[in-house]
């Protein structure tokens, strides 16, 4: 089990301001990753700028051995790499078959169709509803399968369980337990630590632009009164 | 179009710069009819007047309006008119010409503010065509012909505008008075709102200014000086036609601000200058201008969107900005 | 003969039909204007150039090449789609960051140059381009006499406007189309080559301009001066329409040329501006334009 994505001293700006300061950080294959920290530290920034939403940057980011930095935004999910950002973005002008359809297969070992209707039913029965007209929960799901269906290998997702109902985040909880089964690796975002804990591998801890700890997920307990401190919870 | 702009400190040094130049020009100008053709310096200073009159709507308030022509066109003929048809002496034409285009650009005004960008400038197109067949079709336009023979009788009843050295200083008088009255627009409170409506629209809302106003006060100002421009160069050159109410006409005074600096105030003057040269040399050639005209437009918004003269500023104050 | 408000039935009809060819024109041209405007956030200017290439290819093809008009209606909206695809790629694109004035400034400026040119190189007089010999003569409707070519311009455009709509709002490519125009970011995070589909879009948009253009060939005449007045009412049009919508730039497209077409009857000498007073009225009341959803 290799690393699948290896971030090295990465870098990034938004414009002239300097908000990755040296991110260090490996996602072995299979494996799921949370990244935890305070708001503003840099967690979405991260994930945006491994994505290469952000394009000021550097440092190394490798995916599968394969240099990132070159490689332009609409060729990165071509390279096995889906992303579910925080406000899910979901299209108003499309209906949820539209949605779900959207993104391109890059590769095969994606979700067949018929396997995402069979786990979220919810999307079969209102495939042809405006996307928007779904609710939270529900648009959360829509913006998950729609990634399975295109065969990426690392997942990464922007705080999934934000605003959701405590029974629609166990159903994502769930999703996430299927997809680590099948060897999807997963990168996420997420404030709920509780949720995490239930399905994270291994943990970050972000502060001012870097990486200031990393455990696994065993470690957790010890961890919480210095987790308790740093994250202000 | 906010990206252009320079900082407080960084005004202030353009400011004094402008003075320098200023003096220079002034008195470069008060020689020039001696060196040049004082036609082709009193053709330059009428479009560099209508420039300069359209900066302050897109400079300065950041309004791109696209039917500009207008107002230069409709003061002269307005101006045409009164002192051919009615006799009256060329102040007075060309006082009705600018208070023309004054009233005209009120009620264009009123209806393109409704609308924001590219609408506004959508907008002001549609009306000044309104404008256009309006004056293609009225008797006192004569059509195709236009109004020709406009006499330049004598200023004040003294001064003889039909001696090249006297319409020329009369000009230049108009002229310097013209630019004089949009510096003052620019550096007084009612300017710096203006330049806060071009930053941030809706900042200056919610600082409490009703932004309307303001807007339709600076575009019946921009309106008013470029009637001024086109009532002067009705007497200069002596008629007034349809070319001058043409959408081409419009564009080409955007041309000439964006050529010579978007929000500077002498930028529209040096566009002018060059525009002007350019079509005076191609007029003889035979090489159509629009060609010209349009390719310069293109390679200016790829290119060189600052302009000559925002170039210029921008190398002296050292360093690019974005 | 009958009359109807005091006016012959068939002169009105006839001021009506011609009100509706009118219309098609709007109708296409705006809904090229929309698509282009939609995804690149650019006013096309050069909208009524294009239009005019299209006319000129199909005349430069019958007199060159001997190439009929058939053939010119597949031919010249794809040569002028690809010409305006070329200049998406290697100029407008790099101004998408930028203020969207300045596209409206590029595009008027290419209209200049493409206009100045074949102003330099045909003159500003029209040339004539003929009515396609199956298209040609008319049929007696009873109330009416229609000329077949009319009829047949009145039909394309309304399939043209119907096809497009359905390629942007039921197909795959369309639903590309409508996504990146809401966030144009997370649908080339997808894998969707979202520079492509702009360049994609442009030259879309300036095939249907050149195809309304090969259309108009046989009734109005072709001169490089087609174009650009005629861009200028297609903007009221827009205006009055709002850019919310395809449908809606069609609709108010049909509608502007029916009001241009009535007011000919009635008032003639207001013909060429009512579609501008229209569009002053619609500023007083509704602003953002009948169809219009942003302000």
């Amino acid at each position: 089990m290799g690393a699948l994505l290896q971030v090295a001293n990465l870098h990034a700006w938004y414009g002239e301001s300097h908000v990755l300061h040296g991110v260090d950080m490996t996602v072995g294959e299979g494996e799921t990753i949370t990244i935890l920290g305070r708001n503003g530290v840099g967690k979405t920034t991260t994930l945006r700028t491994i994505m290469g939403i952000i394009r000021e940057r550097k440092g190394e980011i490798r995916f599968g051995g394969r240099d990132m930095l070159p490689v332009p935004l609409h060729r990165t999910a071509h390279a096995g790499i889906g992303f579910v950002p925080e406000e899910r973005g979901i299209f108003a002008s499309l209906t949820v078959e539209e949605n779900l359809l959207l993104p391109p297969v890059v590769a095969g070992g994606g979700m067949p169709l018929e396997e995402i209707y069979d786990l979220f039913p919810n999307l079969l029965e209102r495939r042809t509803s405006q996307g928007t007209k779904l609710s939270g929960g529900e648009q959360q799901m829509l913006a998950m399968a729609r990634i399975l269906r295109t065969g990426v290998r690392l997942l990464i997702l922007d705080e999934p369980t934000e605003g959701l109902a405590p029974v629609i985040v166990q159903r994502i909880g769930e999703v996430l337990q299927k997809l680590k089964a099948r060897g999807m690796t997963v990168l996420l975002v997420e404030q709920n630590f509780r949720f995490a804990s239930k399905i994270a591998d291994r943990f970050y801890l972000m502060d001012h632009g870097r990486m200031v700890a990393d455990f696994p997920v065993a470690e957790l307990p010890d961890r919480m009164t210095m987790l308790h401190k740093v994250l202000g919870v | 179009m906010a990206d252009l702009t320079a900082t407080p400190t960084e005004a202030k040094s353009i400011a004094r710069l402008e003075w320098l130049l200023v003096a220079i020009g002034i008195v470069g100008l008060l020689a020039a009819p001696f060196f040049l053709y004082p036609i082709f310096l009193m053709q330059i200073m009428c479009f560099a007047l209508f420039a300069c009159a359209f900066n302050l709507l897109l400079g300065y308030t950041g309004l791109l309006s696209f039917g500009h022509a207008a107002f230069f066109g409709g003061a002269a003929y307005f101006c045409a008119h009164a002192v051919k048809v009615w006799g009256w002496p060329p102040e007075a034409g060309i006082l009705l010409g600018t208070a023309g285009a004054a009233v005209l650009g009120l009620v264009m005004g009123f209806f393109a503010i409704r609308r924001q960008g590219i609408y506004f400038a959508m907008i002001t197109l549609a009306l000044a065509q309104m404008f256009f067949f309006f004056c293609v079709q009225a008797p006192f336009t004569r059509g195709e012909d236009g109004i020709q023979g406009v006499p330049r009788g004598f200023l004040f009843g003294l001064i003889d505008l039909s001696r090249p050295l006297g319409i020329y200083y009369v000009v230049l008088g108009i002229f310097l008075i013209g630019v004089f009255a949009i510096w003052r627009i620019v550096n007084s409170p009612f300017g710096m709102i203006l330049r806060s409506i071009r930053e941030n629209e809706n900042r200056a809302i919610s600082l409490g200014y009703s932004i309307a106003n303001y807007k339709l006060a600076a575009f019946v100002m921009s309106a008013a000086l470029a009637g001024l421009a086109g009532a002067t160069k009705a007497i200069v050159f002596q008629f007034a036609t349809l070319t001058d109410v043409t959408w081409q006409m419009s564009g080409e005074v955007i041309l000439m601000t964006l050529l010579g600096g978007i929000g500077t105030m002498v930028g529209p003057m040096v566009g002018a200058a060059f525009i002007v040269t350019l079509q005076n040399t191609l007029a003889t050639s035979g090489f159509p201008v629009t060609i010209a005209t349009g390719v310069i437009f293109m390679a200016c918004v790829l290119l060189f969107r600052r302009g000559i003269v925002g170039e210029i500023y921008a190398r002296l104050l050292g360093g690019s900005k974005s | 003969m009958t009359t109807i408000f005091g006016i012959p039935l068939a002169a009105f009809l006839g001021q009506l039909l011609i009100g509706l060819i009118n219309g098609s024109f709007y109708a296409m041209l705006s809904l090229g204007l929309a698509v282009i405007f939609g995804l690149l956030r650019v006013i096309n200017f050069a909208h009524g150039a294009q239009y005019m290439l299209g006319a000129f290819v199909a005349l430069l093809l019958l007199q060159y090449l001997g190439v009929d008009y058939w053939l010119a209606l597949i031919i010249a909206p794809l040569v002028v789609g690809l010409f305006g695809a070329l200049i998406e790629r290697t100029m407008l694109s790099r101004l998408y960051d930028l203020d969207p004035l300045y596209g409206l400034l590029f595009t008027f400026g290419l209209a200049l140059a493409i206009e100045g040119t074949f102003r330099y190189l045909y003159g500003a007089a029209g040339q004539p381009y003929s009515v396609p010999p199956a298209l040609a003569g008319g049929t007696n409707l009873g109330f009416m006499f229609l000329p077949n070519y009319r009829g047949w311009v009145v039909a394309v455009s309304l399939v043209t406007c119907l096809g497009t709509w359905l390629l942007i709002e039921k197909t795959r490519l369309g639903a590309y189309l409508r996504a990146a125009t809401e966030n144009t970011v997370l649908v080339q995070a997808f894998g969707i080559n979202v520079p492509l589909l702009l360049t994609f879009t442009y030259g879309l948009g300036a095939a249907l301009a050149a195809f309304a253009g090969v259309l108009a060939a046989p009734i109005y005449q072709v001169s490089p001066l087609m174009g650009t007045n005629l861009i200028i009412v297609v903007f009221a049009v827009v205006v009055v329409g709002g850019m919310g919508s395809i449908l809606g730039a069609v609709v108010t497209g049909y509608m502007l040329g029916l009001a241009e077409g009535l007011t000919k009857v009635f008032y003639p000498e207001a013909s060429n501006i009512v579609v501008f007073v229209i569009m002053a009225v619609v500023l007083l009341v509704r602003p953002a334009g009948l169809f219009g959803k942003d302000a």
